[in-house]
C-alpha cells in the first residue's frame, strides 16, 4: 500500500504537534531566557516547545508505521457557518444589541446543518430568543440593551 | 465530635433556603443539558458556568456542584434510553442499561442508577467530610517544589490514564501548558505569545476554550458524522424496581462504591476507569456471567455507583490541595479564582463555611436528584426526541451568551469559535482534548511553583528528589508510566477498550 500522509491520522497530529512547539519555540526566542536560578519568560515555553517537538516525532512516527486513517466524515459546511454564527452573534451584541444579535445567530447557526425549515427555524428563533430574554437579562440581570438605542439602557 | 460538629455546621449553611434553592437549579439544570445527547458533564458546566457569576461564593460553588451531579445522572439517563454515551464513563452504563430498556424495563435501570448514585454520593459525603481535613494539614506544609511534583504526578497521571493512546495524551498536556503560557508573564510583566493583540494580555479564559473545544467543536464534529438515536420512550413505565432487583444490586452498588471512591482519590483517573472497573468486577463474580451485555441490573447498578463516587471523591485532592484531579474540576477550580477565592488547603481553615457547606451540600444534591429525576423522567424522555437539528442552535445560543457574559467581550467569542474549529482537528486526528484542558488550568500554578522551587534552591533541580514527599510524586510518577507501558497491562487496556 502507497503511504499517503494526507489521511493519515497520526502522521498528520504529530505534524501539528511538531509544528506547535517549531512556533512556541520561534516566538520564544524574543523573550529572555534567564537561567534555572532565576528564570526569563522566555524559559518554560522554550523548554516546552522542545518536548513538544519530541512528542510530536514520536507520534508522527507511529503514524508511518500505524498508517491509521482519520475516522469518519466531516462537514465543511458546518466548519464554516458554525464558527460564522459566533461571530455574527459576537459583532451585533456590540452594535446591535441582545434580541438582533440571538435573532441572527440562531438562525445562521442552524443553516450548518444539513436541513433547514423555514418555519421550524423562525419558530426555534423566537422561542430561544424569548426564552434568553427570560433567563438571562430578566432572570440573572445581566445588563445588556436588547436593541442599542431603542430599548434597554 | 469535631466531624459531626463539622457536618451539622455544614448542613445548616446548605439547608439555608437560598443554598437549597441554588443547589436545586444546579441539579436541574445539570440534568436538564446533561441529557441532551453529545453533551458531556464538562460541556454542560462550562456552558452553565456563567450563571453562577452573580451568586455568592458558597452559594455559586454549590451549584456548581449540583449542576455537576446533574449532568453525570443526565448523562446516564441518556446512555440507558438512547444508547448514546455522552461521555466514557456511561459507555458502561450503555451496555446492559440500554439492553433493560429494550425489555422494557428502562423504569427500574433508571432508578437503580438513581440509588446506586445515591448510595455512593452518601458514603463519599462522609469520606471527604473524614479525610478532608487531614489531607489539607498536610498539604499545608507543601512548598513550592512538594506543588510542582504533585502537579507533574496529577498531569502525567490523567494523561496517561485518560486516553487509548499515552504519547498523544501526553503531548495534549503540554499542548495545554502552552496554551496556558497565552498572557502576561506574573514575574516580568512581559506579555507571551499575545501576538500584539491587547485582549490576549490577559491570556485566554478557560471558559472560552472549554465551551469552544466540548461545544462547538463537538457540534460541527456531530453535523459531519450524525449519529442515529432511537429512543425507548413509550415503554417507560413502572418506575420502581422490584424486590430482586434491589437485592440483586445491593453488592455491586456497595463495591461499586468502594472502587469508585478509592479510583476518585487519585488524581488523573476519570470516572471511566472506575465505571469499567466496577463491570468488570460484577462480570468476574457473577454466577451467570453471559447475562451481562443482555440487561443484567447489576451491571448498570456496579458501573453507576463508581462513576459517581469517583466523581464526588475528585473533590478531595481539588479542595484540600487546590489541584484539579479531573477537567472537570478544573472548571470548578475556574469558578472559584473568578469568586475570588485562591484555591488551596487554606480555603478550609479560612473559609470553612464554603467548605463544609460544600460537603453538606453534596449530600443534599444528592438526594435532590433522587427525587427530582424519578418523577421527571417523562420530562428527560420527552428532550431526548428533540431532534438534534433544533438541539444545536439551542447550543450554541446558551455557549455564546455564557461566553459573552464573562467579560461582556465580543473577543471571547470569537476566540471560542476559532477554538471549534480547532476542537474539531483534534477530535478527528484523535488528540484527546480532556488532557489539554487539564494542561491549561495547571500550567501557570506549574511555572509558577517550578520558578519558586528552583529560586529556593539556588538553581539546583535536585530538589526536587531530596525533599522526601517531593521525591514521592516523582517516584509515583514514573511508576504510573512504566506499568502503564508493561505489555500487561498494555493488552488488557486494549481489550477493554476493543
Amino acid at each position: 500500500m502507497k503511504f499517503d500522509w494526507r489521511n493519515n491520522r497520526d502522521f498528520l497530529a504529530g505534524l501539528l504537534y511538531i509544528f506547535t512547539g517549531a512556533l512556541s519555540i520561534f516566538i520564544a526566542l524574543d523573550y529572555p531566557f534567564g537561567s534555572a536560578l532565576r528564570m526569563g519568560p522566555g524559559y518554560f515555553p522554550r523548554v516546552l516547545g522542545g518536548i513538544m517537538i519530541v512528542f510530536g516525532i514520536a507520534v508522527l512516527m507511529m503514524g508511518v508505521k500505524n498508517k491509521e486513517k482519520i475516522k469518519g466524515n466531516w462537514s465543511i459546511r458546518a466548519l464554516i457557518i458554525l464558527p460564522l454564527s459566533a461571530v455574527v452573534f459576537g459583532v451585533l451584541m456590540e452594535h446591535a444589541g441582545f434580541i438582533p444579535a440571538l435573532a441572527a445567530l440562531i438562525p445562521v447557526a442552524a443553516a450548518s446543518g444539513k436541513e433547514f425549515k423555514w418555519l421550524e427555524i423562525l419558530l426555534l428563533t423566537i422561542g430561544l430568543t424569548v426564552m434568553s430574554l427570560g433567563i438571562f437579562i430578566w432572570g440573572l440581570g445581566l445588563p445588556y440593551p436588547m436593541i442599542k438605542g431603542l430599548w434597554g439602557y | 465530635m469535631e466531624l459531626f460538629n463539622n457536618l451539622l455546621f455544614g448542613f445548616s449553611v446548605a439547608l439555608s433556603l437560598q443554598n437549597l434553592w441554588y443547589c436545586f437549579i444546579g441539579v436541574f439544570l445539570g440534568t436538564l443539558i446533561g441529557v441532551l445527547p453529545g453533551i458531556g458533564p464538562l460541556a454542560t458546566i462550562a456552558m452553565l458556568l456563567p450563571i453562577t457569576f452573580n451568586v455568592p461564593p458558597v452559594a455559586a460553588l454549590i451549584m456548581l456542584a449540583g449542576i455537576y451531579y446533574g449532568a453525570q445522572y443526565g448523562g446516564s439517563t441518556t446512555a440507558i434510553l438512547v444508547n448514546l454515551p455522552g461521555e466514557t464513563s456511561a459507555v458502561v452504563t450503555c451496555m446492559d442499561g440500554y439492553q433493560m430498556a429494550r425489555q422494557g424495563r428502562a423504569g427500574p435501570a433508571l432508578a437503580i442508577a438513581a440509588i446506586g448514585s445515591f448510595f455512593a454520593g452518601t458514603v463519599c459525603t462522609l469520606i471527604i467530610a473524614l479525610f478532608g481535613p487531614p489531607l489539607a494539614e498536610v498539604a499545608l506544609k507543601f512548598g513550592a517544589p512538594e506543588y510542582f511534583s504533585l502537579m507533574l504526578m496529577g498531569l502525567v497521571a490523567a494523561a496517561v490514564l485518560a486516553g487509548d493512546n499515552m504519547t498523544k495524551s501526553l503531548a495534549m498536556v503540554v499542548m495545554g501548558l502552552l496554551l496556558g503560557i497565552v498572557g502576561t508573564d506574573v514575574n516580568s510583566g512581559m506579555a507571551r505569545f499575545s501576538f500584539g493583540i491587547p485582549e490576549l494580555t490577559d491570556g485566554i479564559g478557560f471558559i472560552v476554550i472549554a465551551v469552544g473545544v466540548f461545544a462547538m467543536g463537538e457540534i460541527i464534529a456531530n453535523l459531519g458524522d450524525p449519529e442515529e438515536r432511537k429512543v425507548f420512550t413509550d415503554k417507560v413505565t413502572g418506575l420502581m424496581p422490584t424486590g430482586k432487583d434491589l437485592k440483586d444490586s445491593f453488592w455491586p452498588i456497595v463495591r461499586g462504591t468502594g472502587i469508585g471512591a478509592f479510583l476518585g482519590v487519585l488524581p488523573g483517573t476519570g470516572p471511566a476507569i472506575a465505571s469499567f472497573s466496577s463491570y468488570m468486577l460484577e462480570k468476574k463474580l457473577a454466577k451467570d456471567p453471559s447475562r451481562f451485555g443482555k440487561g443484567a441490573i447489576e451491571g448498570v447498578a456496579g458501573p453507576e455507583s463508581a462513576n459517581n463516587a469517583d466523581a464526588q471523591c475528585k473533590f478531595i485532592p481539588t479542595l484540600t490541595l487546590g489541584i484539579p484531579a479531573s477537567a472537570v474540576m478544573a472548571l470548578m477550580l475556574g469558578a472559584l479564582t473568578i469568586q475570588g477565592i485562591a484555591p488551596g488547603p487554606q480555603v478550609m481553615t479560612q473559609k470553612p463555611e464554603l467548605f463544609w457547606g460544600l460537603v453538606a451540600s453534596m449530600w443534599i444534591g444528592n438526594a435532590m436528584l433522587v427525587i427530582l429525576n424519578l418523577p421527571l423522567v417523562g420530562l428527560w424522555v420527552m428532550l431526548l426526541k428533540v431532534p438534534y437539528r433544533l438541539l444545536f442552535p439551542a447550543i450554541m445560543c446558551f455557549s455564546c451568551i455564557g461566553i459573552y457574559s464573562v467579560n461582556n467581550s465580543p473577543f471571547e467569542v470569537y476566540m471560542a469559535a476559532i477554538f471549534g474549529i480547532i476542537g474539531l482537528v483534534w477530535m478527528k486526528l484523535e488528540m484527546p482534548p480532556a488532557p489539554m484542558l487539564l494542561g491549561f488550568v495547571l500550567g501557570p500554578l506549574m511555572e509558577e511553583n517550578l520558578r519558586r522551587a528552583l529560586l529556593i534552591s539556588r538553581g539546583d533541580p535536585t530538589v526536587f528528589f531530596t525533599r522526601p514527599i517531593s521525591l514521592g510524586f516523582m517516584i509515583a510518577t514514573v511508576l504510573i508510566i512504566v506499568i502503564m507501558v508493561l505489555p500487561a497491562v498494555k493488552a488488557r487496556r486494549a481489550a477493554i477498550a476493543g
